[in-house]
């Protein structure tokens, strides 16, 4: 009895020392769970930095991050494990952001069906495989990568853009075409030369970033480019080889610049060589997802998120942007700017409402067949195998070098 | 007695230097090195679930450092063996995404598949080294580059599903080309826990007690003299690439038959590596390698809380598994200049020549 009756004590004194824990613990911990560094000047950062914007911008919240994981860099655990020491460090939203992680969260949706589960890029929420606790948000990066086409054909002197691609997928494809779409529009009508005389060339180095002796090395693919006559590379993987091996060049004497890819500070690397950066930032996406869960009126979605046409650069609003970069001369920069405009114009007329700019017939597959004849808009995203589309574009289109698959 | 105090400390004293150099150095960046030691202890320990992240890494891990025991007595530098687990990885994985077969019969035909994507890798390797002299390290380095590029090949390739999807990895398997866990709190698979004892009691077995366990040591020991004295050192050589090789393809297809539940690139992830670094580390003594091994996945598999918990580099884990590599060679070599000062306390058993092998015989 004695014994018991300690038990109880102790028991009373644990309450009473967690109760406060518990009574004062209103914070909002979410997980951030990255597959690169969180300081790669790419892809990860971004992320990350979308998630410092929840802390700062939410009160409460808290981020608790992962980064590097994958079987190379943390064999010893996976996207299951994380989330359950995230769960267990009090998260009740996960951000996944990779399509590598596309089914393992999948996985972890059905473990943890309290929990909300963010994955980027995937479409499980599209084609209705997803548990309801899970949803896909994507940013529209389409829009910026024809801003970057177009800073690319303002600037180069050569009439050949080169673009390093990481591996071949609906995405890669879809965001290569929107890149020559935009190259070759301010070509024929900002720099007034002959649409048939560019050369868009893309060359896939077979992942998203350099392992060596398994992917093309991206910084010997890049030099090749401007060894075989390019001037301009568009970089399309998550890390920054592009814009480092331009500024090389252009130390040495050459002539050459770079568009980087996925994060607003890439343009670091080399800024006068730089054209400028598509870039995403998830920060505002975040946040709105944050609050929502917060408030309970959170729904599963498929997201496939636009700029805010009002300032594609706005911190607190727009999802993707494009950062001119101080190597796009001042003539360069004010077609640049006309050409943005006119984006906007397109963007915010009703009629074109879930269509892209330039995304117009006639266009065709690499291979020949038409996507869309004269004048007909290809949709956004039509069921794959129903109807083309800009979502599940299956080849590069016609006037691109470089494979389809 | 001495000599075994001595000896105990030698095995001790640098696992408490390493972990003491990695507190200083914790504190260095302005953290806890008490919290961060707690936090990987509760990663590795605090329940069912984390522990068994534990044990599924220890599966693999030990097997492949089991495999490389093999390799090593046998005097062989077995780089290749994360290529070999990648070849069970993939060759199990066709099996996997290919077979229509009862689950019963699908998953031992699995693991055959990745014994024989181990075994075959490794026999190149093989080949290279007995056929046409080149030495099993650039063997094995070529053959782990082509067999990372062949599994992203097919990922991208081949085993892309139907709606095109991320390229990061191929479709799940279905579910009854699983390792099936042992429960839902205690993610383990009964059936590779029992392939790994298997293959622990085989190797020492082996090795010990059969005539080509000192074929091996032979073999490993002066290749030259043991050709001379009889033993087919190439065919010695060979065998041991291809024992390892099946081992490292079991370790290869638990990755993706449990670990991922599909294929995905460099899947062998560096364990093979680790398996190396292991295996030095215990002086190629087979009966030490499941203990050192679940002293490495207790420290990684901990350090994911680590990770999280604290928010501190992700490396740090590996630094502390570095300072306790560095310092289990440093008391090696200690050890060895102090038998060679003492050579009064060399016994039979500490050094044995192909000739001490034979009498053993």
């Amino acid at each position: 009895m004695p014994r018991k009756l300690s038990l109880l004590i102790l028991l009373m004194f644990i309450a009473v020392a967690i109760a406060p824990v518990a009574a004062q613990d209103e914070e909002f911990v979410f997980g951030m769970i990255l597959v690169g560094p969180r300081d790669d000047n790419g892809w990860s950062q971004a992320h990350f930095e979308g998630g410092q914007y929840v802390e700062e911008t939410v009160p409460g919240a808290k981020m608790v991050y992962f980064e590097k994981l994958n079987p190379a860099d943390a064999p010893e655990t996976t996207l299951l494990d994380v989330v359950t020491e995230m769960v267990d460090q009090g998260a009740t939203v996960i951000f996944t952001t990779s399509d590598e992680f596309e089914e393992d969260t999948a996985g972890a949706a059905a473990a943890f069906p309290d929990v909300t589960f963010i994955n980027v890029s995937g479409d499980d929420a599209y084609t209705g495989e997803a548990a309801p606790n899970l949803s896909n948000v994507m940013g529209e990066m389409e829009w910026a990568k024809m801003i970057a086409g177009c800073a690319a054909a303002l600037a180069t002197e050569t009439g050949s853009i080169s673009y390093l691609g990481p591996l071949i997928n609906f995405e890669t494809r879809r965001l290569v075409a929107s890149a020559y779409l935009g190259a070759r529009y301010c070509y024929e009508n900002y720099a007034g030369k002959d649409p048939a005389e560019l050369t868009f060339t893309v060359t896939w180095i077979g992942f998203w970033f350099n392992i060596p002796g398994v992917t093309l090395d991206p910084t010997e693919v890049t030099n090749d480019f401007f060894d075989n006559g390019a001037d301009v590379v568009i970089s399309g993987i998550d890390t920054t080889e592009g814009i480092v091996v331009a500024g090389q060049r252009a130390a040495e004497g050459q002539s050459v610049w770079a568009v980087p890819y996925d994060f607003a500070g890439a343009c670091e690397q080399a800024p006068e060589i730089c054209l400028g950066v598509p870039y995403f930032h998830w920060g505002p996406v975040y946040q709105n997802i944050v609050s929502e869960i917060q408030a309970g009126t959170w729904e599963q979605t498929w997201d496939w998120i636009g700029p805010d046409w009002m300032d594609i650069n706005n911190p607190d609003t727009s999802a993707v942007g494009f950062i001119e970069g101080t190597g796009l001369s001042e003539e360069d920069k004010t077609s640049l700017d006309a050409f943005i405009a006119e984006m906007t114009a397109y963007a915010t007329d009703e009629a074109n409402a879930d269509t892209f700019f330039l995304w117009e017939g006639p266009l065709s597959y690499q291979d020949g067949t038409e996507i869309a004849a004269e004048g007909e808009k290809l949709p956004a995203v039509a069921p794959l195998g129903e109807a083309p589309s800009v979502w599940y574009l299956e080849q590069l289109l016609d006037g691109i070098t470089g494979a389809s698959s | 007695m001495r000599t075994r105090s001595m000896v105990f400390g030698l095995t001790i004293l640098p696992i408490l230097a390493s972990l003491l150099i990695t507190a200083v150095l914790i504190m260095l960046v302005g953290a806890d090195p008490r919290a961060v030691f707690e936090k990987v202890w509760e990663g590795a320990f605090r329940d069912l679930r984390s522990f068994s992240q534990v044990i599924n890494f220890w599966i693999p891990l030990t097997l492949v450092s089991m495999g490389l025991i093999v390799t090593f007595t046998a005097g062989l530098w077995n780089i290749g063996v994360e290529g070999q687990m990648g070849m069970g990885a993939v060759f199990a994985t066709w099996g996997a995404l290919t077979l229509q077969l009862p689950p019963l019969i699908l998953i031992p035909v699995e693991i055959l598949l990745a014994m024989l994507g181990g075994g075959l890798w490794a026999a190149l390797v093989g080949i290279l080294k007995t056929r046409l002299k080149v030495h099993e390290i650039f063997g094995g380095v070529a053959l782990n580059a082509l067999a990372n590029i062949a599994s992203i090949y097919l990922i991208s390739g081949p085993w892309q599903p139907a709606e095109g999807g991320s390229v990061r990895a191929t479709p799940p398997f279905p579910a009854d080309a699983l390792l099936p866990p042992m429960s839902p709190d205690f993610g383990v698979s009964l059936l590779a826990l029992v392939i790994v004892g298997v293959v622990i009691v085989s190797v020492i077995v082996a090795l010990r007690g059969t005539r080509w366990g000192l074929q091996l040591k032979a073999t490993g020991k002066n290749a030259r003299s043991a050709l001379l004295l009889g033993v087919p050192t190439g065919r010695s050589a060979m065998s041991a690439f291809i024992v390892c090789g099946m081992v490292a393809g079991i370790a290869g297809g638990y990755r993706v038959l449990f670990t991922y539940g599909s294929l995905r690139p460099l899947v062998s992830g560096g364990i093979g590596f680790l398996g190396l670094l292991v295996v030095l580390l215990v002086s190629i003594r087979a009966l030490w390698v499941p203990l050192v091994t679940f002293i490495f996945a207790a420290i990684l598999g901990g350090s994911t809380r680590l990770k999280v918990a604290l928010q501190l580099d992700a490396s740090l884990a590996g630094v502390l598994q570095g300072f306790l590599v560095l310092a289990v060679l440093f008391s090696n070599g200690l050890r060895e200049r102090w038998r060679e000062t003492n050579p009064a306390h060399l016994s039979e058993t500490d050094i044995k020549t192909p000739e001490s092998l034979k009498a053993d015989r």
